[in-house]
């Protein structure tokens, strides 16, 4: 197939032969990284700026790396976030960057929307790296790839998400990516931050940890933000944890073989037990080396690449 | 002299809606005349045949941002507006810079509006000073000034006990409060409907809650009191449930809504749109069939648009931030006539929620009606016209408005004030602006 996007701003409208085709150079991509020398000249000449408005240290990293063994320029730009009535507004600071002339923007927001909102007013390609509590493509491109390296298919695997459904654009990626290529998926957390809406989605809504884990093939845990706990959506980490944290226990009941993952950082001994975290069924290694190579593909296809296979 | 020829006179006051002629005198309306139109006429004559002859509108919630923030609108561009679409009359709300808790604001915003506005100016004094929820304002003194009805809008009243205390030392002396009503702790900081909509693109949600509980708890203070009390811009089917409460109980509540909240619902906010933000949010179909229940009932008092101008920089950002409120007084009276179609409105019942409604609520003297020796408004609708609402066409300072390209139907033929044109798209009747 051949791609004509412009940006990658959230994978709603992703077909899922799009995201197969985002896969498949991945994995071409994956490939490079086994090298001796991991650096292709693909992007030679290109500039990525690595646009943050939000501390993030891994996803930037990660884009930072594979914009870098494309041979890319990456330029790395963090701010505070942007404000109508103080400072700089967003639309501003992404004009005087664009400004600089940059081939693709990789932008992370605390804003939902704000990816979308950018686009529209600079001219240059834009890969939302995370825009509030709206999408976060390249990690359910990630997740996705991950788990078809695993298990060789996506379509008929169950699939339990758990943790913080509400706040997360996590999620809203997943249920794109993992739910368009037929995985049944269900949602579990505390009834604070599982909104029931989300059963328009097609997944289970349970807080029931167990029936949401029961013979499932892969299971996704959510990091609780700390930060959040200002506003109380649960009485304690140790609530919350006794309820919706994954121990061996409540992992035996899934399927034999069923794989364990999560985006990061961990909060070890609250969602995840420390001996799973490092059990290994647990690929939450596996989905940072995917990272690299999936970001790879959406910058090289952006910078106008057709396919790494040759 | 000047007579208005052969239009549908409809005024609901009066109870009559019939083909005629009237006349207005002295800044005053003269009388009605059926049959042939008198020969010989000494003044003007404006030709309203095929055309509805009505009480000038009232807008009963406006921001006209005037004094402090007149980069987004002032009073002499939001009356021209107003004017433009139909509008004789606007209250406007006191969240000004400064804020209109003294007398000396709301003779400056009268003052203002007598020497550069385009339609009559009634200001709405705040109930708390500063709109901080803490002091209750000199509402006597304000009064007295010329506020016609006292609101903290943008706003809630928080503390209960204030509310009270406010509602039942102004009862003596008949004002009325206007309500804001949202519970903020529920709200929760949200940015849009709590519903599907909201979920899908990750913004935080205000539940129908934060607005029904706060209806709620005002009606029951209202009815501790027994004070005069009224909600502004109903989104809910429960805030429209309630009000209805309310009146059958026999408590002096009354209500209002915007067209916004019959005309869209949260869908308009797909893609991030800051034209559609607003608050109360924009609310589910549900509650937009319940609103249009609760105007065809008579359980709505009055539409009014909540025209709510912004600069374009403070919608051009993220969604969460992007500022509250859209403009409406050009865009009112289309849409309200939409309500027509379904046949559940008559032509007197949708004049009566824009003229004789809102000046019962605000009681305002002279106003709402076109009975001989009320005041010379008149607005002369034609409900055929069909148009399209381009940016070209905003004469607000402002363009925040989601109904930008909207093909509109019905508009303002000729807008009189105090008996002077102030808008005129009927050929030959030339306006002062």
């Amino acid at each position: 197939m051949e791609w004509h996007r412009r940006h990658v701003l959230g994978l709603s409208d992703f077909h899922p032969e799009e995201m197969e085709f985002v896969v498949d150079t991945a994995r071409s991509m994956e490939e490079v990284l086994t090298r001796d020398i991991k650096k292709v000249p693909a992007l030679r000449g290109k500039t990525v700026v690595n646009l943050f408005f939000e501390p993030s240290t891994r996803t930037r990293t990660s884009f930072e790396m594979a914009g870098k063994r494309l041979s890319a320029d990456v330029v790395n730009f963090s701010s505070g976030t942007s404000s109508v009535t103080k400072g700089e507004t967003l639309l501003d600071t992404a004009r005087n960057i664009e400004a600089m002339k940059p081939d693709i923007l990789v932008v992370r927001h605390s804003a939902s929307g704000a990816a979308l909102f950018l686009s529209r007013h600079v001219s240059c390609s834009i890969i939302n790296a995370g825009d509030g509590q709206n999408e976060h493509p390249s990690q359910g491109l990630l997740d996705l790839y991950t788990i078809l390296k695993v298990k060789g298919k996506i379509a008929g695997l169950e699939i339990a998400i758990v943790g913080d459904i509400l706040h997360s654009r996590v999620v809203r990626s997943d249920l794109h990516s993992l739910g368009k290529m037929g995985a049944k998926l269900r949602l579990c957390g505390p009834a604070t931050l599982v909104p029931k809406e989300m059963a328009r989605t097609g997944a289970v809504v349970t807080s029931d940890i167990r029936e949401a884990v029961r013979g499932v093939d892969v299971i996704i845990m959510l990091r609780i933000q700390l930060e959040r706990q200002k506003t109380a959506y649960f009485p304690s980490l140790r609530e919350y944890s006794r309820m919706y944290g994954l121990n061996r226990d409540v992992f035996s009941l899934a399927k034999e073989d069923a794989v364990i993952m999560h985006p990061g950082p961990i909060n070890r001994g609250v969602e995840l037990s420390d001996e799973l975290a490092d059990c290994e069924r647990s690929l939450v290694m596996r989905q940072v080396e995917s990272g690299v190579a999936v970001r790879m593909a959406l910058l090289y296809l952006l910078a106008g690449g057709s396919h790494a296979a040759h | 002299m000047l007579l208005i020829r052969g239009g549908r006179v409809i005024d609901p006051a009066s109870g009559r809606d019939e083909i005629g002629h009237l006349a207005l005198k002295d800044g005053r309306i003269h009388g009605f005349l059926a049959g042939d139109a008198p020969a010989g006429f000494d003044g003007t004559v404006i030709p309203a045949e095929g055309k509805w002859v009505v009480p000038g509108l009232i807008d009963m919630h406006v921001h006209l941002r005037d004094p402090g923030y007149e980069w987004k609108e002032d009073i002499a561009s939001g009356t021209r507006a107003a004017a433009a679409g139909g509008f004789t009359s606007v209250a406007c709300m006191a969240n000004t810079n400064p804020v209109n808790d003294s007398a000396e604001v709301t003779r400056q915003i009268l003052e203002k509006g007598r020497m550069e506005g385009s339609a009559n100016v009634f200001p709405v004094a705040a109930v708390t000073r500063g709109l901080e929820g803490k002091e209750m304002t000199d509402f006597t003194e304000l009064a007295d000034a010329g506020a016609v009805a006292f609101s903290d809008d943008g706003k809630p009243v928080e503390n209960p006990l204030l509310l009270r205390r406010a509602m039942e030392y102004v009862r003596p002396f008949g004002y009325r409060i206007l309500s804001h009503a949202e519970d903020t702790a529920l709200a929760g900081g949200g940015a849009a409907h709590e519903g599907w909509t909201a979920r899908k693109l990750g913004i935080p949600g205000i539940p129908s809650a934060a607005e029904e509980v706060a209806i709620a708890r005002d009606i029951l203070i209202a009815r501790q009191v027994g004070g005069k009390l009224h909600i502004q811009h109903i989104s809910t089917r429960m805030g429209v449930d309630l009000l209805r409460m309310a009146r059958r109980a026999g408590l002096d509540v009354t209500g209002e809504t915007a067209p916004q909240y019959f005309t869209l619902t949260d869908a308009a906010i797909e893609g991030y749109d800051t034209n559609a933000k607003m608050n109360p949010p924009l609310r589910g179909e549900d509650d937009r069939m319940a609103v249009l229940e609760g105007i065809q009932d008579g359980t709505i008092d009055a539409i009014a648009c909540d025209h709510a101008p912004h600069e374009s920089y403070v919608k051009k950002c993220e969604f969460a931030v992007a500022a509250n409120g859209i403009i409406g007084l050009q865009t009112s009276l289309p849409l309200s006539l939409s309500l027509l179609a379904g046949g559940k409105v008559s032509p007197a019942h949708l004049v009566g929620l824009l003229s004789a409604g809102p000046a019962r609520v605000l009681g305002l003297r002279g106003k709402g009606t076109l009975a001989a020796g009320a005041d010379a408004d008149v607005t002369i609708i034609d409900p055929e016209t069909e148009w399209v609402f381009g940016p070209g066409d905003v004469l607000s300072k402002s363009k925040n408005s989601p109904f930008l390209g909207w093909k509109m139907r019905g508009a303002a033929a000729a807008t009189i004030c105090g008996g002077r044109v102030r808008h005129s798209a009927i050929a030959g009747v030339g306006a002062h602006a």
